[in-house]
C-alpha cells in the first residue's frame, strides 16, 4: 500500500470446499483488528458444489466497493493452480503478487473427457510471476490436511502490512481449540515457504 | 461493539435489538442466513414456513395480533408472497411488519433477475435499501418504527453484494424488549371485503401522501455534495461502486427506494451540471425519477449494461475513464461449473432418466444440476413446483405419444412441500396420468441444508444443530401417505442408491402410461450424512466409460480412457460399481 489512504485488494480463489471462506474470514478479521476499515465479499450458492469460488477482501482507511475489478488485485491467493489462471486478469499487472497452492484439481468437465487440462500451467504461472506454495503438501506432511488454507494465509501475510501477533491472535480465536498449535505451525510454514 | 457482519447477520442483529418477536421465512440465496442468525436468539421465535406466501401470512397474523414480525425471502419468493403482500399493504399492521427481499443481480444463484423495488412501488409501501451492513443494522430498526408509525408493512431490499459482504458494524448489543401490542378486533381494518377494502384504499392514498412527506425529511436519503459538475443518483451496493469509480462526484444516495422525495431530488438535480442515474439490471429509478419531471443525462462513455450487476469498472467505462492495464482473461481453461457431490442420492435417478431418453420437467434445487453434462437429463426448470404441473401440461400436449419418450416430472422434497403439493392435486383432480418423482434427500440441500416439513426439523432445532437424521420434534411429512390421500393410486418408495430398484420403478411407472405414478426416492444428502466407506478398487478397467458418465467428481477418465478414483473425494457410495457393466469396480463395503 503506497499511500495510507489507499485501499488494498486481496482476491482469494479456489474450488468449492477448499476452505477459502475461513481463510477470508481470518484475513478480514486481521485487517479489522489492525485498525483498518474492511469489506469481505463472498459468492455463495451453487458454486459451492465443486465449482469455482472467490472471496474478495478489501481494506484501507475507508473502503467503498466490495468488488475487485480486472487489473485491481494487489494480491491473489489461489488455492488451486487452474483457478489462478482463471483469475489472472484481476491481478494488478505491474505490481500485483500471486501466491498459488501448487496443486491442480480436475474439474468434472475434464474428468468426463469433455475438456482437457492446459499442458503449460507451470510456464503460465511463471509468466505471471506466481510464488508457488506447496500448501497442501506442507499441511499433509504436518498431519493436518485441513490447514492448507492457513498455510496460504501464512504466505499471504508476507505481502501485507499486518503484525504477526494480530494474525496469530485471530487464528487462535477462530480455529477449533484442539487445532490451534497445528494451525499456528501451518501459518509459520506458509510464511517460510513464501520467503524461500 | 464493533463487529464484522454480513448484511444478513446485521439485519438479524438489528431486528433482535429492535425487539422483533417473530421471524419467519423460506430459505433462498442470498436471504437465508438472516433467519438462521435471528433464530439463535432465545428472545425471538423463528420458524421456516413451507413457502413465502405462508411465511408472510404467518407474519401478518402475528402483526395483527400485536407482535413485531420479520419475514425473509429471496426476490422470487416475493412473487409467491405477492398475493398476501398486495392486500396486507391495505390492512396495514398492528405490530411492526418488515419484509426482507434479497435480490440477485447477475443471478449468482437464481433463475431470474427481477428487481423487488417494483413490488414496493406496486404495493405502495416504503422500501429501505441499505448500502452496507451498518445501514442494514440501522435500517431494519427504522423499518419497524416506520411500519408502526404509518400502519404499513415495510420492505427492506438488499442485493447479494449487501447480503453476503461483511463490513464493520457498531452494534448496540442490547435487546430492546417490546411489549406485545394489545389486540382489538377491527373488521373494518382487517376484513378486506369490498365495502371495507374501498375505505382502506382511501386510507392508503392518504398514507402515501404522508409517506412522501416523510421521505423528504426521513434522513434515509443522503445528499453528498462534492464536485458539482457531476451528480449521481444511486443506492445500495451500486452507491459504493459509484464512490469507488467517481470519488469526486456529488451523490444523492437513496436509502428509501419508495416513496421518492421529489423536492430534495429536484434540488439535487438543480445543484449539479450533469445528472446521472446509476442502477443495475433495471431502470426502476430512471422511470420513477423521470416521471417526477426530473431529467437525467446520457453517459458520456459506453452505456451501462441492461443486465447483470454493476462494477466500478463498468461505471468508469460509462464515464470514459480508462481501465487499468491487466492481463487478458484466459479463454482456454476447462470450465468448472458446480456438479452433484460424490455420492449424491440424486445421481442414479438422472442417470436412469437419461438412459431411458425421458423428457424431464425439472424443478429448483441441487437436482437442477441433473441438466448439466454428462447427465443432461433435465429439460425445464422454471419456478418452484412447476415440474409437476408442467409434466401435466406436456401430457395435455401429447408429448409422450408424439415423441415416444416418457415424460417425467422431478421435484425435491422441500420444493414439493413449497408448492408441489397443489400441482399434484391439480393433476389428480383432472385425471392426469404420467410419472412424477419426488427426490427425498431429507433436507433443503441447495440453500445449505435447512429443515423443512418433509424432514420435520424446525428452525429452532436446526439452530441447535439437530440433524434430520436424528429424531426431530416437528412431524416429518409422510410423503407417500399424502400422495395417496390426494388420490394417487400408484405410489412407490425406492432407495435412490439402489440402481436396480431405481430402474425398475421408473420402468414400471412409465410403462403404465394411463395411471398416475409417484415414485418417492429416499436417501440422505451427503452433506447431512457424512459417513464414508472406503473407496472401491478398479480392476482390469475396459475403458467403456459407463462410470465416467455418472459425472461423479471422484472419478476421472485417464489419458488411456480408463477410469481412476480420486480417493480424497470418493465417499464409497457404490454408485460406480453398480453401473460398471463388466464388474470391474469392487466396492469394499466398509
Ligand atoms: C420461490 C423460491 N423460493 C426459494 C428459492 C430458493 N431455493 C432454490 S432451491 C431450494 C431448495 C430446494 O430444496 P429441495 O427441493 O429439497 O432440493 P435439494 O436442493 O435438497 O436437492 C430453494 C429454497 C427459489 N428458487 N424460489
Amino acid at each position: 500500500m503506497s499511500n495510507e489512504t489507499q485501499t488494498m485488494t486481496v482476491l482469494l480463489v479456489g474450488v468449492g470446499g477448499q476452505g477459502t471462506i475461513l481463510a477470508g474470514d481470518l484475513l478480514a478479521k486481521t485487517a479489522a483488528a489492525s485498525g483498518y476499515d474492511v469489506k469481505i465479499s463472498e459468492i455463495h450458492g451453487m458454486s459451492q458444489r465443486g465449482g469455482s469460488v472467490s472471496t474478495v477482501v478489501r481494506f484501507g482507511e475507508h473502503v467503498a466497493s466490495m468488488i475487485c475489478d480486472e487489473g485491481c488485485a494487489d494480491v491473489i491467493v489461489s488455492f488451486e493452480a487452474i483457478e489462478a489462471l482463471r483469475a489472472q486478469q484481476y491481478l494488478k499487472r505491474d505490481c500485483g503478487r500471486l501466491f498459488v497452492n501448487d496443486e491442480a484439481i480436475s474439474p468434472v468437465s475434464v474428468a468426463i473427457g469433455n475438456a482437457t487440462m492446459p499442458g503449460d500451467v507451470s510456464a503460465r504461472l511463471e509468466e505471471l510471476g506466481a510464488v508457488r506454495i506447496p500448501a497442501g503438501h506442507i499441511a499433509r506432511s504436518a498431519n493436518s490436511p485441513k490447514s492448507t488454507n492457513v498455510v496460504l494465509m501464512g504466505a499471504l501475510s508476507t505481502a501485507l502490512p499486518f503484525e504477526d501477533e494480530v494474525w496469530r491472535k485471530i487464528i487462535s480465536k477462530r480455529v477449533p481449540p484442539k487445532t490451534v498449535d497445528a494451525n499456528l505451525a501451518a501459518f509459520d510454514a506458509g510464511k517460510q515457504s513464501a520467503r524461500a | 461493539m464493533r463487529r464484522l457482519l454480513s448484511g444478513n447477520e446485521a439485519i438479524a442483529q438489528g431486528a433482535w435489538e429492535a425487539g422483533v418477536h417473530i421471524g419467519v421465512g423460506y430459505p433462498g440465496t442470498p436471504s437465508t442466513e438472516t433467519l438462521e442468525n435471528l433464530s439463535k436468539h432465545d428472545e425471538v421465535y423463528c420458524e421456516w414456513a413451507p413457502n413465502e406466501k405462508v411465511a408472510l401470512e404467518v407474519a401478518a397474523g402475528a402483526s395483527m395480533g400485536g407482535a413485531r414480525s420479520l419475514v425473509t425471502m429471496k426476490h422470487v419468493g416475493v412473487n409467491v408472497a405477492a398475493d398476501p403482500l398486495m392486500s396486507v399493504c391495505n390492512t396495514g399492521v398492528n405490530g411492526g411488519l418488515v419484509v426482507l427481499a434479497a435480490d440477485d443481480p447477475s443471478m449468482f444463484s437464481s433463475q431470474n433477475e427481477q428487481d423487488s423495488r417494483n413490488y414496493a412501488a406496486f404495493a405502495r409501501i416504503p422500501m429501505l435499501e441499505p448500502a452496507d451492513s451498518q445501514e442494514a443494522f440501522d435500517f431494519v430498526q427504522r423499518a419497524f418504527e416506520i411500519s408502526e408509525e404509518f400502519d404499513c408493512p415495510v420492505m427492506v431490499r438488499e442485493s447479494m453484494r449487501i447480503a453476503h459482504t461483511k463490513t464493520l458494524v457498531e452494534t448496540g448489543e442490547s435487546h430492546n424488549d417490546q411489549p406485545l401490542r394489545s389486540f382489538e378486533p377491527d373488521p373494518a381494518k382487517y376484513v378486506m371485503m369490498p365495502g371495507f377494502a374501498r375505505q382502506r384504499r382511501l386510507f392508503v392514498n392518504d398514507r402515501t401522501r404522508k409517506l412522501v412527506e416523510f421521505a423528504e425529511n426521513s434522513g434515509l436519503n443522503r445528499v453528498e455534495m462534492r464536485d458539482t459538475s457531476i451528480g449521481v443518483i444511486a443506492s445500495g451496493a451500486v452507491y459504493q461502486h459509484v464512490r469507488e469509480a467517481l470519488p469526486n462526484a456529488s451523490t444523492y444516495k437513496l436509502g428509501l427506494s419508495w416513496p421518492f422525495a421529489p423536492q430534495s431530488l429536484r434540488a439535487f438535480a438543480n445543484s449539479v451540471d450533469k445528472l446521472y442515474i446509476v442502477e443495475e439490471a433495471c431502470d426502476y429509478f430512471a422511470e420513477h425519477i423521470h416521471a417526477l419531471g426530473i431529467r437525467s443525462d446520457a453517459f458520456p462513455g459506453i452505456a451501462l449494461p441492461e443486465e447483470g450487476e454493476l462494477t466500478p469498472a463498468l461505471i468508469k467505462r460509462a464515464f470514459s475513464i480508462a481501465a487499468p492495464y491487466a492481463f487478458t482473461a484466459a479463454d482456454d481453461l476447462p470450465p468448472r461449473p458446480p456438479s452433484l457431490c460424490a455420492g449424491c442420492p440424486h445421481r442414479l435417478v438422472f442417470v436412469t432418466l437419461r438412459n431411458m431418453k425421458a423428457v424431464v420437467t425439472g424443478d429448483i434445487g441441487c437436482y437442477t444440476l441433473g441438466a448439466t453434462p454428462p447427465l443432461g437429463a433435465v429439460h425445464s426448470t422454471v419456478d418452484m413446483g412447476a415440474s409437476l404441473s408442467m409434466a401435466h401440461g406436456m401430457e395435455l400436449a401429447h408429448v409422450q405419444e408424439r415423441t415416444n419418450r416418457p415424460v417425467v416430472g422431478v421435484i425435491g422434497d422441500s420444493t414439493f412441500a413449497h408448492s408441489g403439493i397443489t400441482s399434484l392435486l391439480g393433476t389428480v383432480y383432472n385425471g392426469g396420468s404420467g410419472t412424477l418423482c419426488i427426490l427425498d434427500n431429507r433436507t433443503t440441500a441447495m440453500t445449505g441444508c435447512q429443515g423443512n416439513p418433509c424432514n420435520g426439523v424446525t428452525l429452532k432445532e436446526q439452530a441447535r444443530g439437530l440433524s434430520p437424521l436424528d429424531v426431530p420434534a416437528g412431524k416429518p411429512l409422510d410423503i407417500e401417505g399424502l400422495c395417496k390421500a390426494l388420490g394417487v393410486d400408484d405410489v412407490v418408495s425406492v432407495d435412490s442408491q439402489d440402481l436396480a430398484a431405481v430402474k425398475e420403478a421408473l420402468k414400471n411407472a412409465t410403462d403404465s402410461s394411463d395411471t398416475l405414478s409417484v415414485i418417492v426416492f429416499h436417501s440422505p444428502c451427503r452433506l447431512i450424512d457424512r459417513t464414508r466407506k472406503s473407496a472401491p478398487e478398479i480392476k482390469n478397467c475396459r475403458a467403456c466409460g459407463m462410470c465416467i458418465k455418472l459425472g461423479c467428481p471422484a472419478i476421472e477418465k485417464g489419458d488411456d480412457g480408463k477410469a481412476y478414483i480420486d480417493f480424497t473425494q470418493c465417499v464409497g457410495c457404490g454408485q460406480c460399481a453398480q453401473v460398471c457393466p463388466f464388474g470391474c469396480i469392487e466396492s469394499k463395503g466398509e
